[in-house]
Parts: structure tokens; C-alpha cells; sequence
């Protein structure tokens, strides 16, 4: 039973055992089931990636009614492994004038700084990387080292257009930086910790029911903040040149690419522990293995919808982006941060029901107020624009001929 | 040193371990044969007029201050957050003055134009 019901922490037990069986220092044993623990978390990352990448193109395809890739394997399942074998052999140009350390260096940071999100969610009641206390933080500070990795890739390409699409990609991603911490500070006040494992288990109603604005503010941010569509300006392939990796080939390209798909499962994966409440369900303490099983449902459901909102939207510019972050969702987010601050605590103690009410009542209240203050603005704004292109009377050069006039004169 | 850090930092050093290897396994498996028109700087298959280095545009840094200010009172909000359930009204009361202090903040960067993607 105890195999089955959590098949990681036995085979963590029993190798532990082995080791210190063979005579090794309790200290060591501990580091080297470190290593392979997250040698194979990081791995097992980065191969999933391949699935991922499948179900995506499949979906899409779905979306835009056609068939996804369907000859390499059944299904087409092979055709990620098959783009992977011919990207391996690519050759990597590096252009002239290009500082070649940042250069090697951008690519490793991207995918190091998502591969680095997972050592935090957990992944069930016992199977997690490591319970740090200030897990929230550690996920804004690693996702955000990802911005380095574009920067770096911008500047060391001599190139004038991967620069442009560096500084306009990290413009965006600090923007949208914001509203996504802010979001964040909703779960952190609701379970009185920073980190993820108490905010998983604190969750006897799932956070979204409690906090459905913060949630949308938060979905909205960490698609922007991970620069896909409709927010995919940065490195779509008709926007300047593909933007700042014009100068990558090879594998270096691919593992931006990759990096890209893995930090959307990452970003669903967070959203879903923090406000779908994670590994939590029916049975899921009694039988760890089942909390692995929901948290893989809840964040499938999150990604399949990022997908098909991927393949739905269409882009946004650079200035409707900017305009959206500063002038609707970082106002957005604080209103709602005081909104929260302030019911919470007005609420009586503990997680009855009136409290929900009050909480879904307050966010409705507020959705509402913004939802009529941008349409006061538009109509202001449209009015402004219809007063302006109305056209203006011009006076008739030509008088119109009598009727008498138009007889042909015979 | 606890536990905890220890795995993190073993994971950090890991996760950048990895894609180096597999970029050095790329550069391993690739051809090699640099070409001057294949280093050449890409701009529309032409050839590069100027220098790669153009001006940097005035607004990148008013989004990055903004950015600034906004995350510092994120990180001063973060103790508020984790010490909610045992502040008193008065204290969500001092918060509120706070961010409406820093939103003031917000709405001056707004109606000065400091938001206008030029």
C-alpha cells in the first residue's frame, strides 16, 4: 500500500536506506538524494516539454480547423522528438561583432530561470523541491531572471533590430511585472505565509472563490509576463524581425522556443496551486499519489485554456500593451489589493460562508465600478473622435444647371 | 546550513547546468563552417547602414522607474501580507493610506503623460 499510495517518498526512503546501508555519511546521503532529486525534477522538466509542445500544436490546429502535425508517429506524437533531433544539428552561427559570452550566456539564463520555478510547487502533500518560506518571492525573483536572458540576447547581437526588440520586450515584461506581484499578495494575506506549501494547504475553499478579480489579474499578468499571445509583440515572427533572437540558430533559438512552452505549464502550474488550490481534492492526503493526479488536472485545464486563448486573440500593439498594464491593471490590482484588505478584515473571523458572500459581493462591486468607469471613458473618448472626423460643410463650387438648360439645343 | 537552501541552490546550479550541456552537445553535433556572408549582421538582406548601437529611447527609462517604484511598494507590502491575520483594522487602515499615497503617485505619472508609449 505504501508504494502505491506514494510511490516517490518510498523509493526516497528506500534508497536513502541503501546508501546509508553502504556506510555513508548521513550528510552526504542527503546531498546526493538533492543532486538526483532534482537532477531528475529538472530533467523530467525539460522532457515533458516535448508533450507539451505536442498537445499545443494539436490544439492549435483544432483551433484554426485543421489537423495538427499527423504523420510522424500516431498522432503526430513523434514530430516534437523529430523538430528536436534536426535542431540538434543545426549549426550555431554566431554573427560578427557579437560579444559571444553574453551571447552563449542569454539563452542558459531564459531556460535556467523557468527549469528554477519548479524547485518550489508542490507537487503533492509530500513530493515538493524544497518548502522555503518566501516561495512567492523566490518565483517573482527567478521569473524574472528570464528578462536578463532577453536583454543579454538583445544587446550582444550587433544588431540594431534585436536591440529594439530587447528593450521593447523587457519594457513589457517589467511592466506586466506589477499586476502580477501585487495579484500575488492576495493568496499570501488570505494564508499568512509566503510560502507555497502553506498556501496549498490553506485552502479549504479554493482562493479563486474567495479572490475572482486577483485570480483574473493574475491569469492576465502571467500570460503577458511569459510574452505569448495576445502579448506575444516580443517575439512573434512578423514583429521586427522576430525581435531579439534574430541573430540565434540552432539549438540556442530552439531553447528560447522551449523555454516559452515550459513557462506556460509553469505559469498554469503556479495559478493552480495558488488559487485552484493545488494538489488538494477528495483523498489527497490519505493517498499522496492522488494529490499529483489533481494538481495535473487543474493545471491541464489552466494551460489548454492559455492555448486556446493563444489561438483566439489576436495581438496586441506595444502601446495598447503599455497602455493596458499601467492605465487598467495596475490600478486594477491595488483597488482590488484595498478592496480585499479592507472586507477581509471587516468580515467576521474564520472561513464561513458569510465571509465568502462578502468577499464575492465586494468583487462583483468593484468589476462592476470599473467596468462602468472604461465604458464612461470610451464613450468620452469616442466622442471626442466623432467631433473631430465629422466632415465639415463645403460649399458648392458648381451651381447646379436649371432644368430648362439641360435640353440639348438642337 | 538548512536544508531548504541547500536543494535550492543544488537545483539552481543544476538548472543551469543543463541547458549548457545540451547546447554543448548542439555544438558538438553541428556542422561548422563559418561563411563572411553567413556571420554577416542581418538587416532585411541588405547591407548594415549605421552603427548597431542606436539611441536609446527616453521612455524604456520612465517605464523602468515607474517599475521601480511600484515594486519597492510591493516589497513593503509583503510583511503587511504575511502579518494580515494578526494586524488590527487600524493597520489595513495605514496600508490603504499607503498605496493611495503611491497611486496618487500613479495618477501625477498619468495625467503628466508619463505613460504614453511615444
Amino acid at each position: 500500500m505504501s508504494f502505491i499510495a506514494d510511490p516517490v517518498t518510498f523509493i526516497i526512503n528506500w534508497l536513502s536506506s541503501v546508501l546509508s546501508g553502504w556506510g555513508i555519511a548521513d550528510m552526504w546521503v542527503q546531498f546526493i538524494m538533492f543532486v538526483l532529486g532534482a537532477g531528475i525534477l529538472a530533467f523530467g522538466a525539460m522532457i515533458f516539454t516535448i508533450g507539451l509542445i505536442w498537445v499545443e500544436r494539436k490544439l492549435g490546429g483544432r483551433v484554426q480547423d485543421r489537423i495538427g502535425p499527423n504523420r510522424v508517429g500516431p498522432w503526430g506524437i513523434f514530430q516534437t522528438i523529430a523538430d528536436m533531433l534536426k535542431i540538434f544539428t543545426k549549426e550555431l552561427i554566431t554573427p560578427t561583432g557579437a560579444d559571444s559570452t553574453l551571447f552563449n550566456l542569454a539563452p542558459i539564463l531564459a531556460m535556467a530561470s523557468v527549469l528554477g520555478l519548479w524547485a518550489v510547487i508542490p507537487l503533492s502533500p509530500t513530493v515538493f523541491g524544497t518548502n522555503i518560506d518566501v516561495g512567492i518571492l523566490y518565483l517573482i525573483g527567478v521569473g524574472a531572471l528570464g528578462e536578463l536572458g532577453i536583454i543579454l540576447a538583445g544587446l550582444s547581437s550587433n544588431n540594431k533590430y534585436a536591440l529594439v526588440g530587447g528593450f521593447r520586450a523587457v519594457a513589457q515584461l517589467i511592466s506586466y511585472e506589477v499586476p502580477f506581484a501585487i495579484a500575488l499578495l492576495i493568496p499570501v494575506m488570505f494564508s499568512g505565509s509566503m510560502g507555497l506549501n502553506d498556501i496549498v494547504a490553506s485552502q479549504k475553499v479554493a482562493f479563486i472563490f474567495q479572490a475572482p478579480v486577483a485570480a483574473l489579474v493574475f491569469f492576465i499578468a502571467s500570460i503577458a509576463e511569459n510574452g505569448r499571445a495576445p502579448f506575444d509583440l516580443i517575439e512573434a515572427d512578423s514583429e521586427i524581425v522576430a525581435g531579439f533572437n534574430i541573430e540565434y540558430s540552432g539549438l540556442k533559438f530552439g531553447m528560447y522556443y522551449v523555454a516559452d512552452f515550459l513557462h506556460a505549464f509553469t505559469s498554469a502550474m503556479i495559478f493552480a496551486s495558488l488559487f485552484l488550490g493545488g494538489w488538494r481534492g477528495p483523498g489527497a492526503e490519505l493517498y499522496p499519489i492522488l494529490g499529483f493526479v489533481y494538481l495535473f488536472i487543474k493545471t491541464a485545464a489552466v494551460y489548454l485554456l492559455t492555448v486556446t486563448i493563444r489561438f483566439t486573440v489576436p495581438r496586441l500593439r506595444i502601446d495598447q500593451m503599455m497602455a493596458f498594464n499601467w492605465k487598467y491593471l495596475t490600478p486594477l490590482a491595488l483597488a482590488t489589493l484595498l478592496v480585499t484588505a479592507i472586507v477581509d478584515k471587516a468580515a467576521p473571523a474564520g472561513q464561513g460562508l458569510i465571509r465568502i458572500l462578502l468577499l464575492w459581493a465586494a468583487n462583483a462591486a468593484l468589476f462592476f465600478v470599473t467596468d462602468r468607469i472604461v465604458t464612461i471613458f470610451r464613450r468620452n473618448r469616442e466622442k471626442e473622435r466623432k467631433v473631430v472626423s465629422e466632415p465639415r460643410p463645403v460649399p458648392i463650387a458648381v451651381r447646379p444647371l436649371p432644368a430648362s438648360e439641360s435640353e440639348v439645343n438642337s | 546550513m538548512p536544508h531548504e537552501w541547500l536543494y535550492l541552490l543544488i537545483f539552481l546550479v543544476i538548472s543551469l547546468f543543463i541547458p549548457a550541456f545540451a547546447i554543448g552537445m548542439a555544438a558538438l553535433l553541428s556542422p561548422k563552417k563559418p561563411s563572411p556572408l553567413k556571420n554577416s549582421i542581418y538587416e532585411c538582406g541588405i547591407e548594415t547602414v549605421g552603427s548597431s548601437r542606436i539611441q536609446f529611447k527616453a521612455q524604456y527609462y520612465l517605464y523602468a522607474l515607474l517599475f521601480l517604484v511600484f515594486d519597492v511598494e510591493t516589497v513593503f507590502l509583503y510583511p503587511f501580507a504575511v502579518a494580515y491575520n494578526q494586524v488590527l483594522f487600524f493597520g489595513v487602515v495605514e496600508v490603504v493610506l499607503f498605496v493611495l499615497i503611491l497611486a496618487a503617485g500613479l495618477a501625477y505619472a498619468w495625467r503628466a503623460g508619463a505613460l504614453e508609449w511615444v
